[in-house]
C-alpha cells in the first residue's frame, strides 16, 4: 500500500531529484527558500504529467552511472586533441574517413540512446543511424583505418558498462 | 592581469571561429552544410556572451545565453526534420 | 598565492575553449567531405564551449560573488550536441552526399533514414517489445 502510494507520487523518481537540482541551479543562491520550491516543483511536475510518459525508465544500477561518466569525461578531453590534431595537420587526402556498423547487444532504448550519445560525444566518431529495427548502430569513424577495431573498442569500452547499468 | 590577456585571445579566437563559420554557411554547397553551419553559429554565439560577461564581470548575460542554446539546437532540428521529412510536425 | 593559482586556472579554461572553438570551425572550413564536416564543430566547439562556461564560473568564485548556474547551459549542449548531429547526419544520408555506399546492418534490413515513408516505417513499438 505505502510502495503504490509512494508511486503514485512519484512515478519518475530521477525525474523529480533532477527538477530540483535544476531548480536550484536556475536560481543561483543556495538558500532553504529555493530548495523548497524546488522540491515543490520536483513533486507537482512528475505527478500532473505522469500521464504523458506511462513508461518508466530502467535503470537497474544507477550508481555505476558515475565511473561511467568519468571514463566518458576522460575520453571527450584526450580525443578530443588526438582529432584537433587530425583536422589542423594532416591532409585532406590522407584522411581515411569510414562506415562501422555496430551490432547491438543492448536492447532499451534508454541504453541504446546512451550509447549513441556516448559515441557522438567521444571525438572521432559520429553515430548517425539505427537499423530499422534496432539491432545495429551506423557509425561514421572521421579516421580509421580498420572499421572492425573501432566497432570491437566501442563494444567492450561503452556497451557492456552501459549493459550493466541498464539492463 | 593574465586573465585580461587569455580573455582577449578568447574574444579574438572566437570572433574568428565565426567567421570560419560563416564562410561556410555561404558556401555551402548543400543544406546539410548550412544547418551545421548554423547549429555551430548559435554554439558559438553562446561562447561570445558569456565571454562579455565575463569581460563585464556581470551574470545579466546568463539567460540569453540559455536562451540562445535552446533556440539554436531547437531550429537546428526543426530544420533538419523539414529536410528529412518535409514537414515539422506530422 | 591561491588567488594566482585561480587566475592561471581561468586563463588556461578561455585559452583551451578559444583554441577548440577555433578547431571546430577550422574544421568545419578545412574537412572536403560532407560527413567528415560533421566531426569538428559537434564536438570541438562543445568542448571549447564547455571550458569557456568553465572559466566563467571559475571567474565568478574569484570574483567573490559564486554563481554556478553555467554549470546548466554546459549539460544542456553536452546533452543535445548528439542529437544534432545525429540529425545532420540523417540528412547527409537523405540528400545522398556521402561518398561511400552505407554498409549492410548487422541483422535488420535497412537503415531507419532509408526507409521510405509510410510502407516501411520503423516501428518503435515493436522494439520495445522485444526489449
Amino acid at each position: 500500500m505505502a510502495t503504490r502510494f509512494m508511486q503514485r507520487l512519484f512515478p519518475h523518481p530521477l525525474l523529480s531529484v533532477a527538477l530540483v537540482v535544476i531548480w536550484q541551479l536556475l536560481v543561483n543562491e543556495p538558500s532553504i527558500n529555493s530548495l523548497i520550491f524546488g522540491a515543490m516543483l520536483g513533486v507537482l511536475l512528475p505527478f500532473t504529467t505522469a500521464a504523458y510518459w506511462p513508461n518508466r525508465p530502467q535503470v537497474t544500477r544507477p550508481w555505476k552511472l558515475i565511473p561511467y561518466g568519468l571514463i566518458v569525461a576522460w575520453d571527450i578531453i584526450t580525443a578530443n586533441v588526438t582529432v584537433a590534431m587530425i583536422v589542423l595537420f594532416k591532409p585532406n587526402r590522407d584522411i581515411r574517413s569510414t562506415w562501422v556498423n555496430i551490432p547491438l547487444d543492448i536492447r532499451t532504448p534508454e541504453a541504446i540512446t546512451a550509447l549513441a550519445g556516448t559515441i557522438t560525444l567521444t571525438p572521432g566518431t559520429v553515430s548517425v543511424d539505427l537499423s530499422d529495427h534496432g539491432h545495429a548502430l551506423l557509425v561514421h569513424a572521421l579516421h580509421a583505418e580498420d572499421p572492425e577495431k573501432v566497432a570491437r573498442k566501442i563494444k567492450s569500452r561503452y556497451e557492456r558498462r552501459l549493459k550493466e547499468i541498464f539492463e | 592581469m593574465i586573465v585580461t590577456y587569455a580573455l582577449i585571445f578568447a574574444f579574438a579566437a572566437v570572433s574568428l571561429s565565426l567567421l570560419l563559420t560563416m564562410v561556410r554557411l555561404v558556401k555551402g554547397p548543400r543544406s546539410g552544410d548550412r544547418i551545421l553551419a548554423l547549429d555551430t553559429l548559435s554554439i558559438n554565439a553562446v561562447a561570445l556572451i558569456i565571454l562579455v560577461g565575463i569581460a563585464g564581470a556581470t551574470q545579466i548575460y546568463f539567460e540569453a545565453a540559455i536562451i540562445i542554446a535552446m533556440l539554436g539546437f531547437v531550429s537546428t532540428v526543426a530544420v533538419a526534420r523539414f529536410v528529412l521529412r518535409g514537414d515539422i510536425i506530422e | 598565492m591561491s588567488h594566482d593559482i585561480l587566475d592561471i586556472c581561468i586563463a588556461a579554461a578561455l585559452v583551451i575553449g578559444g583554441l577548440f572553438t577555433l578547431v571546430g570551425s577550422i574544421g568545419l572550413l578545412k574537412l572536403q567531405a560532407p560527413m567528415a564536416r560533421l566531426h569538428a564543430p559537434t564536438k570541438a566547439s562543445t568542448l571549447g564551449v564547455g571550458s569557456i562556461l568553465l572559466a566563467s564560473v571559475l571567474f565568478a568564485y574569484a570574483s567573490g560573488a559564486p554563481s554556478y548556474h553555467e554549470l546548466l547551459i554546459i549539460a544542456f549542449l553536452f546533452m543535445t550536441a548528439p542529437v544534432s548531429a545525429s540529425f545532420i547526419g540523417k540528412v547527409h544520408i537523405h540528400l545522398g552526399q556521402n561518398r561511400k555506399p552505407l554498409p549492410k546492418p548487422a541483422r535488420d534490413r535497412i537503415w531507419a533514414t532509408e526507409a521510405k515513408r509510410e510502407e516501411d516505417t520503423p516501428d518503435v513499438l515493436e522494439m520495445k517489445a522485444d526489449a
